[in-house]
């Protein structure tokens, strides 16, 4: 991919890639399949966490169980993206490189403080998610540069996570504004770490730090829900589209934080 | 001529049977040929240039390079599609509504096309097309189109039905007006007057298969067309208009179609096709992609509408008043009109008007979907009903019942009503156990009438008695939705055979007298009426022969049960002949055994429904879901029930959609933001309940089974049935359809501010 | 762009085509091996009516590559049918007439298919979220949900 000199494209599940070509909006010189390399559509279980080679489809997460099992709002969310027939294909490391402000994935996994192995002509290195994304349909990928996997970390006790989006319909339609929360609680059910991250309102994926300050050294009673949601809409930067307007998207980050972040609890052994 | 219907209302013996239909396993295997199904040898690609422009002069079109281009075997522009309408001003619209002439009047626009020996040679020529724009201020909305200084896309519309005649061309087409009484006088005697403005956005049909085409026309003049169409005798005539063929040197062949809804009523691709194989001398294929059908055929229109009701305590509705702005895209017609003709007819008012005015603008040449015009106008009136209902501390369905139409009554358009089902299927409504379903937290329940009128029209069917006595029939109304089946089954009732024994197809142009299209919900209506009037004159035929065999006279001989029985006790050692025992002897009697007939399938009955609605509404996003749905709608007589309850629930699900999700996005550039399944958002499975139906049955005196149309009237009453729930369910009243989040949410947000 | 050589199994068959490297599978089914029950309703994966199953999941063909198939299995639904035995599927869509117009019922039995596979006894939630990536706009979905209903229950023996 570095050698060629015209464009070049990665082809994992392609529904992103393909749809583009059809529009007309792309014209690859050079498209790479990756779905044959080694490892690539593999999900490896070890005591630091879960290895996922980047090829692999979206469908297969929740058939590991112990990867559903330890980060449900992130298999959650990646099955979220279309429909069945488009699960059998999408990646979440297409998701990422897509860098659509709305994809679905996204926010689970820096939520989850997953990172991205990649892999170029000059070696490997490792980047936590939320950095990945550069600004809308951008990343800071270089040039022959591709994911190889995402790494997800250990599933702490006593933690949970969730991701809600908000969508018109039941199905099918890209997020008008999302939210993942993580969460750890202690023996009493006080939340002791928290990340919560908001997708669809900003050019790329918002971790909103403030919005986690809100739930920590609280049993996500009302005043830490309320307080949550603020800092939730507060901290959007969205735009009015054809799929939502600013101030929807504002209003609705916040309910979607409190509610997700209820799941999460609840996951987490909290009541 | 109208059809003897005395000899009907026996209990029937096949109609009313759930049948297997004939197209049934050939639609389950993937071997049933639609529109991109057909395959020529030495085919074409066909491929449309289209403009990215709302409103522009086509200064000059320069396509040399694309023709050096090897692989391009032809290109088309409007210079190769000479007006040969002779001043047939809907003529000529159709003919540059497919290929644009001095002006580009709408994104999506076709502006030139091209054959190639791929698709990828056909994409690369349209890049090497050069076109020169001027780019003009151009106008989306309905309202802004009205104003006198709005931009201007024809130079010859002067708006009719206003005295004088203006002078100075404009956007405005029509105003028009419908209704009886003085509304004045009515207002006056109102104890309680509601008035209020309403919005619509403009939805498509969302026929999951693109328009599609193979045309071949050879250089004789002769040209075969097979497409996918509602209308194959409409298509015939009008391309070969447009083309300048004689119709008889056109033969076109419906393939199946993969949805139409009165979008696949017009010519877009198919002249275009025409031209390109015209001049290529070779098949061209043009099948749209989804883009293109979203950007450039003809969804309908979007509306501003204005209702004002009067009403007395006691309920009496005492005045009624509408006015109705359409848009009607870049070229004339009259679909405000429809809806000043339809809004108020379920009702029975003394003192009623409505008023139409329909304006062209900058948007793609309107069509007609599911009873056009018609539930724009009823979410009007139908959220008003309720209205008027809240404030008189009414019932809304008692309201509606003590105004209903009923047999006798001068409906609001002009004609006076024969036998109507308004008031059953509301009496209906009122007990139907939903009704009385408990509702859970955020939820609340709508209803609301619809009505549409019912078509008839020029209808021809052949019915052929085959040598073994089983039955063919060729019909040339579409199959959209399983007719065949009901087709079927008239001429098995009137010919008393069994069901297995009658074949239908749809035939080709060629092949039979021309027919309308299948519209209007006249499919199983008017092939129906003509096939039972085929058979008849084949059971003429067949008595005759009968009395030939016998060598008796023809009135000694009757048909029963599917037989020619001799009359009277002298005859009583001949055994009965049934339609194989004639059809054997046919070369010998005179020849095969075949019934015709060429109608006006006259005196269609209208139709009416009633929608009963449970909606939730999520407060703090806006967001509704349908938790029960039940369609209550007369069919005269259900041919086959489970195609009607299809229709009943396909229309309800389109006007679902349309109510809460399905609306065009156009920018400020005029360019449509939302031209594809993602962002057009039609209903999935998981966004529906089960619909449940019930049909009611008053037949129609003018049939001879008594079949009304049932195709169209499930899609008026959804958007007011639900307007109406999610008022009852978040406590809000939306005026602006659809009723998607943002708009729900925000009207939520307003009222706690209250 | 020269063309690539494929050799893949489909409905069981062992099948060799030629294709353009950016053509889809959805094409090169329809227009080269003449494969037409899967149709082409958006192009972009939003309408499911291109439906098919490459070794073992269910996908939209108009979002694979025909230049991807090298060494897989596909199912298309002119495989459905085992000779002239209707799949039960099938023939439940006839007999509860979960089609009008019939574009999309293609894809809603491949899609059907692969999820009763998955999962032999689905409530009506998860039949119509499985289905969910098929777009009907003829049936409401009312008969379609019918039909999977009475086919899984025969499919189960019960």
């Amino acid at each position: 991919m570095a050698k060629e000199k015209g464009s070049a494209f990665v082809l994992a599940g392609g529904t992103d890639l393909l749809v583009k070509m059809k529009a007309g909006m792309l014209e690859p010189d050079l498209v790479v399949d990756i779905k044959r390399i080694k490892g690539m559509r593999e999900i490896r279980k070890s005591a630091s966490g879960f290895v996922i080679g980047a090829a692999t489809p979206n469908a297969a997460l929740s058939e590991n169980a112990a990867l559903l099992k330890a980060w449900p709002g992130v298999v959650e969310a990646a099955q979220l993206i279309g429909s069945k027939q488009v699960q059998g294909r999408c990646t979440m490391a297409g998701n990422l490189c897509n860098a659509s402000p709305a994809a679905d994935s996204v926010p689970a996994l820096v939520a989850a403080g997953a990172k991205v192995v990649v892999a170029g002509t000059k070696g490997k290195r490792k980047l936590a998610v939320e950095d990945v994304p550069a600004g809308v349909g951008r990343t800071v990928l270089k040039r022959g540069e591709i994911i190889e996997a995402i790494e997800l970390p250990a599933k702490k006790a006593k933690s949970g996570d969730a991701y809600l989006r908000f969508i018109p319909r039941t199905e099918m339609d890209i997020a008008v504004v999302s939210c993942a929360v993580n969460l750890s609680i202690d023996g009493k059910g006080v939340i002791t770490a928290a990340r919560v991250a908001l997708g669809a309102v900003a050019p790329t994926v918002l971790l909103v730090k403030e919005a986690a300050k809100a739930l920590i050294g609280s049993k996500l009673d009302d005043a830490a829900k309320a307080k949550l949601a603020a800092a939730a809409s507060a901290a959007c930067r969205p735009i009015d589209d054809k799929r939502g307007t600013v101030e929807f998207r504002t209003d609705v980050a916040g309910v979607l934080a409190r509610r997700a972040a209820e799941i999460a609890y609840a996951r987490a052994g909290g009541k | 001529m109208p059809l003897d219907t005395s000899l009907v209302r026996k209990p029937f013996k096949v109609i009313g049977t759930r049948v297997r239909r004939p197209d049934g396993i050939d639609k389950v295997t993937g071997r049933a040929k639609y529109g991109a199904d057909a395959f020529a040898p030495g085919q074409l690609v066909g491929l449309v240039l289209r403009s990215p422009h709302a409103h522009a002069k086509i200064r000059k079109i320069d396509t040399s390079k694309a023709e050096k281009l090897p692989g391009v075997k032809a290109i088309i522009t409007s210079a190769d599609l000479p007006d040969l309408t002779g001043g047939d001003r809907s003529m000529r619209d159709i003919l540059e509504n497919c290929m644009a002439r001095s002006k580009a009047l709408y994104d999506g626009h076709a502006v030139a096309a091209v054959a190639a020996v791929d698709m990828h040679t056909a994409k690369q020529a349209l890049k090497l097309i050069k076109v020169d724009y001027q780019v003009l201020p151009h106008v989306t909305d309905v309202d802004e189109a009205l104003k006198p200084n709005a931009p201007l896309l024809h130079d010859d519309i002067f708006t009719e039905g206003i005295e004088p005649k203006p002078t100075k061309p404009s956007n405005f087409i029509k105003i028009a007006e419908y209704g009886h009484g003085d509304v004045e006088a009515g207002f006056k005697e109102a104890d309680v007057i509601i008035e209020k403005s309403y919005k619509t956005e403009q939805t498509h049909q969302g026929y999951i298969e693109p328009h599609a085409c193979l045309a071949n026309v050879s250089p004789d003049g002769t040209g075969e067309l097979w497409v996918t169409t509602q209308g194959p005798f409409v298509y015939r005539n009008q391309c070969a208009a447009l083309l300048g063929m004689d119709i008889n040197k056109l033969r076109v062949t419906s393939s199946e179609i993969g949805g139409g809804f009165g979008g696949k009523t017009h010519v877009w691709g198919e002249p275009v096709a025409l031209a390109l194989s015209r001049k290529a001398n070779r098949p061209v294929k043009l099948v749209m992609t989804r883009d293109e059908v979203f950007r450039a055929t003809g969804p309908t229109s979007s509306s501003s509408i204005d209702i004002k009701i009067g009403v007395r305590k006691d309920g009496t509705i005492t005045a009624a008043f509408a006015e109705l702005r359409y848009q009607n895209g870049a070229f004339p017609f009259t679909w405000a009109e429809f809806g000043a003709m339809t809004c108020w007819a379920c009702y029975d008012f003394k003192n009623v008007k409505s008023v139409s005015k329909d304006v062209v603008l900058n948007r793609p040449k309107c069509a007609a979907y599911r009873a056009p015009s018609a539930p724009i106008a009823a979410f009007a009136v139908e959220s008003t009903m309720d209205l008027v209902a809240a404030a008189i501390g009414m019932d809304p369905v008692d309201l509606r019942i003590k105004n209903a139409a009923k047999e006798g009554t001068k409906s609001s358009y002009g004609p006076v009503y024969g036998p109507i089902g308004i008031g059953p299927t509301l009496e209906a409504a009122k007990n139907h156990p939903h009704m009385k379903a408990k509702l859970g937290k955020n939820q609340g329940r709508g209803m609301a009438c619809g009505f549409w009128f019912n078509f008839g029209g020029q209808t021809c069917v052949d019915v052929n008695v085959t040598p073994d006595g089983s039955v063919t029939v060729a019909v040339g109304t579409v199959d959209v939705g399983g007719s065949r089946a009901s087709l079927a089954l008239a001429v098995a009732e009137e010919l008393g055979v069994p069901y297995e024994q009658v074949r239908v197809i749809v035939a080709d142009t060629s092949s039979l007298g021309h027919n309308d299209m299948t519209d209007g919900s006249r499919g199983t209506f008017s092939s129906s009426m003509a096939a039972v009037d085929a058979t008849r004159k084949a059971i003429q035929t067949l008595r005759e022969r009968a009395a030939k065999i016998w060598e008796i006279p023809v009135d000694e001989v009757e048909w029963m049960d599917g037989t020619a029985r001799a009359v009277g006790e002298k005859h009583g050692n001949k055994a009965p002949l049934s339609v194989k025992d004639i059809s054997a002897q046919a070369a010998n009697t005179g020849g095969p055994i075949a019934g015709h007939s060429e109608i006006v399938a006259d005196g269609a009955g209208v139709s009416f429904a009633t929608h009963i609605c449970d909606a939730e509404v999520d407060p703090e996003t806006g967001r509704t879901s349908i938790k029960r749905y039940t369609v209550i709608q007369d069919a005269g007589k259900a041919m086959h029930p489970s195609y009607v309850e299809g229709q009943y629930q396909g229309g309800a699900a389109q006007g679902i959609g349309w109510a809460l999700n399905e609306e065009y996005i156009y920018g400020k550039d005029g360019r449509l933001q939302n031209a594809g399944f993602l962002d057009y958002r039609i209903p999935v499975c998981s966004d529906l309940p089960m619909i449940d139906t019930q049909i009611l049955e008053i037949p129609t005196p003018n049939h001879p089974s008594g079949v009304r149309g049932v195709g169209e009237t499930s899609i008026v009453p959804p958007l007011g049935a639900i307007a109406n729930a999610i008022s009852n369910a978040a406590g809000v009243r939306l005026n602006h359809i659809p009723m998607s989040p943002p708009r729900v949410l925000k009207a939520i947000k307003a009222a706690k501010k209250k | 762009m020269s063309a690539v050589l494929v050799k893949t199994t489909i409905n069981g068959d062992t099948v060799e085509y030629a294709c353009q490297p950016d053509e889809p599978l959805l094409d090169v089914l329809r227009n080269r091996l003449g494969l037409t029950g899967a149709k082409e309703g958006c192009g972009t994966g939003d309408c499911g009516a291109c439906s098919v199953i490459v070794d073992g999941r269910l996908v939209c063909s108009c979002l694979v590559l025909g230049a991807e198939m090298d060494g897989k299995t596909l199912e298309t639904i002119e495989g459905m049918a085992d000779g002239d035995k209707l799949h039960p599927l099938q023939q439940q869509f006839i007999d509860h007439a979960a089609l009008q117009c019939g574009i999309c019922t293609p894809g809603f039995l491949i899609a059907a298919k692969a999820l009763l596979a998955k999962n032999p006894d689905p409530s009506e939630e998860e039949i119509r979220f499985g289905l969910a990536g098929n777009l009907c706009r003829c049936t409401g979905y009312d008969k379609i949900v019918r039909a999977v209903q009475a086919a899984a229950k025969e499919m189960r023996g019960a």
